[in-house]
């Protein structure tokens, strides 16, 4: 599993996503306001559409913790952007992919080998 | 049916059939019976409490009662358009006009009453009407609009016999069709059953101002007629003969219970089918209700009494023991815009009672209270010119008073100790006979989480409704209480509404959303609380939607100005002001279509769409709609759609006015406006209304004077037609009307809340809003035009501003590591010439799980 480069940080804008494309797989870029950098896939599990990225980026309160989250566009469920998993709907989440920073670009990594979009392990 | 299912049959179709049919089914038991109503009228009951509101431009179907649920329940037979001609006890029969005969194992009688119509003589005259049915008040408004158009220019003089509560409806009826009303009363003071001389005499100063002649103490003799037989005039037994078109007689109601007789059941001596407590007649299969029942020796002409003996009777037939709690005569009402209010012991009978009273003339105000001798316990009283007071002292009837008599009378003395120290038992809703503790125990024990529920159901504030601010407060107050699960707040960062957040934000002068979740929230916000602050601050300094942070807070459509398809792509509308278009314009909008491949449809809302543009694509098509004249339009976002509109005056042969002009005004002047809901208008250019202004947020409807202005209508989910605000305004008057009904809009609604369920839930209602927009009773009208000043000013094409800066510019790419490279995954098919998506990634998905 490969680290491939995408997008200098400052390519960002802060609080919300951008898209990239891997090959020809689709993930969304989430900078959050303090910097921190999460990739999840681009592709809606509820709607089938690549419109993650188009999401509103925001918070929510997960037993007791505030966790950074993820909404998407088409019909607004929330995900957890650190485990990728689904706040409204525990069957459905979104792959989540490894992310670091080499000289002010963001490199991701696939955690899971083989097929991009099989579900991950859910980190939590 | 199971033979265990028993049939009640209902003669009447009014309000308190109505009532008995819906208590009858909204019980466990219900199964027990079925039920037919035998419904006079051609129309399902509807509510004759509100019939004057036909005249102000009211839709006859919005008095209707009941929902089609209930008129559709398999157990329910409403029969309208039928009369019931006998009753056959013995064979427990029904008969009706048109020969049929129908078996009951019960039968209810709720045929209400007539219109008395005194024994004066030319009573019979073409002219002289009642006022009782929806078929009496359009009779009378035809045969108003019709002398108006045989004798163009003279006025149409009409007079009211009768100074009562029906009477000055029906001046306030005659006012409204535009005719000259004078109120002939036989007793010494107006509304003699329910005010005393002072009160009558404010009653009259204000009445009189309003136009309405009055003669008290004056007995009609007769009506003069010409040789048509229509109506000239009056003659009194004392005093000159009066000039008049239109005589209206609504000196009280005559009980129908000529069935009753002839079937041979007991009627008391000035009418009425006697009835005991449980509402039962002498045959013990047969009860009556409402208007013509008799019981306990008295008649009542008031809903509220019909509906608690509507509510015994459904008791009974599913096995209780209800008996009628007994009733009393308080009314309030608001007759021609002045408030009368009556209630308990209010012409001082109870022995060594006192009486309180407080009289400002130059005000037109009259308020008095009747106490015991201590002068501590509420017994009853008098409120005329200003009623507000009546929904919270009404329930105190028989309570002690938590202060001094004269607070309650004396305007600004501070809040009232009302409302929330309400006893359980008071009763807060006269109409529907609901109790303080009902109320409070929907929220506590029925699960009702809004003034809406509470009102579903406990039915509280659903008839006159002037109970509502008081029922509001309660509810309020319970739910407060009840903390848990009742935040009114927008989601889990703010515990604020849209409207106390708009006014915090306004009041601190907060300019981001960091600043603003920071002071009156928590967390980092969600796809909730951001496009509402984002709503707000752009509804407060304007601005371009997508500068600086305001960009984050934006809902995918706002954010891409342009509204997300199911397949990721976006459809583009161009703004078409009021739908005119050139020929040009619209060989360009197809030349875009056709170059960028996007289906291309016509919307309901008169203008073009065209969907299936992708993201990189949108700045290009853009740029030609821009270099074309046009701006791409808001199909999205919570801010004004289309002002739709009609040829009009131009080239239809019925307009009035230049709708077209008029819309397209609109269209420029409120475009790009930001609110907590779409904002759609209409302008139609007659009255025949081809441009269904009245399903708008705003609507406006050309007259020979000027414009009606209707607010408070759209279609969607809840279909409601908009209400009359504002009648004959020119062309600057309207404008100014619609700002600052929009701006008050804005300010106050909840998320996501159009302008009708807003207006719904607006205390005062559309009488209210009249006060403010047109009467600036707030005192804040200069606010509202300023604030939409500044947004008419300020506004600039947002698709426009996106070409012209770079950085905005490059929000609009598919990748940020592929700029241009199109989302790989889109699929078209052909369909009817034209493509269509196939959502390839969905249905893989989908499969999956
Ligand atoms: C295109 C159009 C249908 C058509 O092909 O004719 C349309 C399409 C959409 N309507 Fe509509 N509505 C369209 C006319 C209407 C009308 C008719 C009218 O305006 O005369 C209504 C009923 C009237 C009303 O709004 O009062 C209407 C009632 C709705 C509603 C329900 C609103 C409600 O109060 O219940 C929604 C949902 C909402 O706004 O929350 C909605 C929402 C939508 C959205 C925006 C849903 C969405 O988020 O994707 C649709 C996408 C438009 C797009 O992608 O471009 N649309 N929609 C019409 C655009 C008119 C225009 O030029 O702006
Ligand atoms: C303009 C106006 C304003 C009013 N304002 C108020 C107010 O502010 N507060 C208040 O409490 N009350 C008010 N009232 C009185 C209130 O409307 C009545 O008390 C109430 O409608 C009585 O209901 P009901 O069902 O007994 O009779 P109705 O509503 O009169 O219904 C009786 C129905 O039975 C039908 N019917 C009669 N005989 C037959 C038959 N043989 N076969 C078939 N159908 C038959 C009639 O056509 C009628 O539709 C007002 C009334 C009017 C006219
Ligand atoms: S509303 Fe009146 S003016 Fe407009 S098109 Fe229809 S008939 Fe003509
Ligand atoms: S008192 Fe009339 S609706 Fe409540």
């Amino acid at each position: 599993m490969t680290w491939h480069a995408v997008s200098p940080l400052d390519a960002l804008p802060r609080d919300r996503a951008v898209a990239a494309l891997l090959d020809d797989h689709q993930i969304a870029l989430v900078r959050l306001a303090d910097d921190q950098v999460f990739a999840v896939d681009h592709l809606d599990p509820f709607s089938g559409a690549h419109v993650m990225a188009r999401g509103i980026v925001g918070s929510a309160t997960v037993d007791g913790v505030e966790v950074p989250t993820l909404s998407s566009p088409m019909f607004k469920q929330a995900f957890d952007l650190r485990t990728g998993r689904c706040l409204a709907d525990d069957s459905k989440c979104l792959a989540i992919w490894d992310v670091r920073l080499r000289d002010g670009m963001i490199e991701v990594r696939s955690r899971v080998p083989g097929a991009a979009e099989d579900r991950p392990e859910v980190a939590s | 049916m199971s033979e265990l299912v028993k049939h009640v049959v209902v003669i009447g179709g009014g309000m308190v059939a109505h009532r008995f049919v819906e208590a009858l089914r909204s019980r466990g038991e219900s199964g027990l019976w079925r039920v037919t109503v035998i419904a006079d009228e051609p129309r399902p009951p509807y509510d004759r409490v509100a019939l004057t509101t036909y005249f102000t431009g009211r839709d006859p179907e919005d008095l209707h009662l009941g929902d089609d649920a209930l008129w559709q329940d398999p157990m329910v037979n409403l029969r309208k358009g039928i009369r019931a001609t006998h009753i056959d006890r013995d064979g427990r029969q029904v008969r009706l006009a048109t020969g049929e005969t129908i078996d009951y194992d019960h039968l209810v009688l709720a045929t209400g009453s007539y219109a008395a119509l005194p024994p004066v003589e030319g009573n019979d005259l073409r002219g002289c009407f009642v006022y009782r049915t929806i078929d009496d008040v359009a009779a009378l408004r035809g045969y108003v609009e019709a002398l108006r158009r045989e004798r163009p220019g003279q006025p149409v003089r009409g007079a009211v016999v009768g100074g009562g509560l029906l009477g000055l409806e029906a001046a306030g009826a005659l006012r409204e069709l535009g005719a000259q009303s004078t109120v002939v009363e036989f007793a010494p003071r107006l509304m003699p059953l329910q005010v005393d001389d002072g009160g009558g005499a404010q009653l009259r100063s204000l009445i009189e101002a309003l136009d309405v002649q009055v003669r008290t103490g004056t007995a009609t003799a007769k009506v003069l007629g010409a040789r048509r037989g229509l109506v000239t005039g009056m003659r009194f037994a004392d005093g000159p003969d009066l000039d008049v078109d239109v005589v209206v007689f609504a000196t009280g109601v005559r009980p129908r219970d000529e069935l009753a007789r002839s079937a041979g059941l007991a009627v008391g001596e000035r009418g009425g089918v006697v009835v005991d407590l449980s509402c039962g007649t002498t045959d013990s299969a047969i009860s009556a209700i409402g208007e013509v029942a008799c019981i306990d020796g008295r008649v009542w002409g008031l809903v509220a009494p019909g509906y608690a003996m509507a509510e015994v009777v459904a008791d009974r037939l599913l096995g209780g023991s209800a008996t009628f709690p007994g009733a009393d005569s308080s009314t309030k009402l608001k007759l021609l815009g002045v408030d009368v209010a009556s209630f308990g012991d209010a012409f001082a009978t109870a022995p060594g009672c006192l009486e309180v009273v407080y009289a400002d003339a130059v005000a037109g105000v009259y308020k008095k209270l009747v106490v015991s001798d201590d002068a501590r316990t509420l017994l009853g009283g008098i409120l005329v010119g200003d009623a507000s007071s009546y929904a919270a002292l009404r329930p105190l009837v028989g309570t002690e008073l938590a202060a001094d008599p004269s607070v309650y009378l004396v305007p600004d003395t501070g809040g009232l100790p009302l409302g929330d120290d309400l006893p359980d038992e008071a009763t807060v809703c006269s109409c529907n006979n609901v109790s303080a503790a009902q109320v409070r125990g929907a929220v506590t024990d029925g699960g009702c989480c809004s003034l809406a529920e509470v009102k579903s159901c406990t039915k509280a504030g659903t008839s006159c409704g002037s109970c509502l601010p008081l029922v509001k407060k309660l509810a309020d107050t319970a739910l407060e209480a009840a903390g848990v699960a009742v935040s009114r707040g927008l989601c889990e960062h703010f515990e604020l509404t849209r409207a106390e957040l708009f006014n915090a934000v306004q009041v601190t002068g907060a300019r981001t959303f960091s600043e603003i979740v920071e002071r009156h929230g928590r967390g980092r916000g969600c796809d909730i609380c951001k496009p509402v602050v984002a709503s707000v601050l752009a509804s407060l300094y304007g601005g371009h939607i997508l500068d600086g942070e305001q960009g984050t807070l934006q809902d995918t459509n706002d954010h891409m100005l342009a509204n997300l398809q199911k397949d990721g792509t976006y459809s583009v509308v161009p703004r078409i002001p009021g739908g005119e278009v050139t020929p040009e314009g619209l060989i360009e909008i197809g030349r875009i279509a056709k170059d960028f491949d996007l289906y291309t449809k016509i919307t309901g809302g008169q203008r073009i769409d065209m969907f299936g543009a992708r993201v990189e694509q949108l700045p290009l098509i853009w740029r030609r709609l821009v270099d074309a004249g046009f701006e791409s339009g808001h199909a999205y976002g919570k801010s004004l759609r289309t002002v739709k509109s009609c040829v009009g005056q131009s080239w239809c042969r019925y307009g009035v006015q230049d709708s077209v002009a008029m819309a397209i005004r609109l269209e420029l002047r409120y475009r790009g406006l930001r609110s907590p809901h779409k904002l759609k208008l209409g302008v139609s250019g007659c009255a025949r209304e081809c441009a269904e202004a009245r399903g708008k947020d705003a609507g406006v409807i050309a007259t020979e004077k000027g414009w009606n202005l209707y607010v408070g209508g759209n279609g969607g989910f809840t279909p409601r037609h908009a209400q009359l605000l504002a009648e004959d305004l020119d062309d600057e008057g309207l404008i100014r009307a619609i700002d600052r009904f929009f701006v008050y809009y804005i300010r106050t609604a909840d998320r996501l809340q159009r302008t009708a369920p807003w207006l719904e839930e607006l205390p005062g209602g559309i009488d209210h809003l009249r006060d403010v927009v047109l009467d600036d009773a707030l005192g804040i009208a200069a606010d509202l035009d300023a604030a939409m000043e500044q947004h008419v000013a300020s506004y600039s094409d947002e698709w426009r501003d996106v070409l012209e800066d770079p950085e905005k510019l490059a929000r609009f790419t598919s990748f940020v590591n592929a700029t241009d490279v199109p989302d790989p995954t889109l699929r078209y098919e052909q369909e009817r010439g034209q493509r269509r998506p196939v959502l390839v990634a969905g249905d893989r998905i989908e499969v999956r799980g």
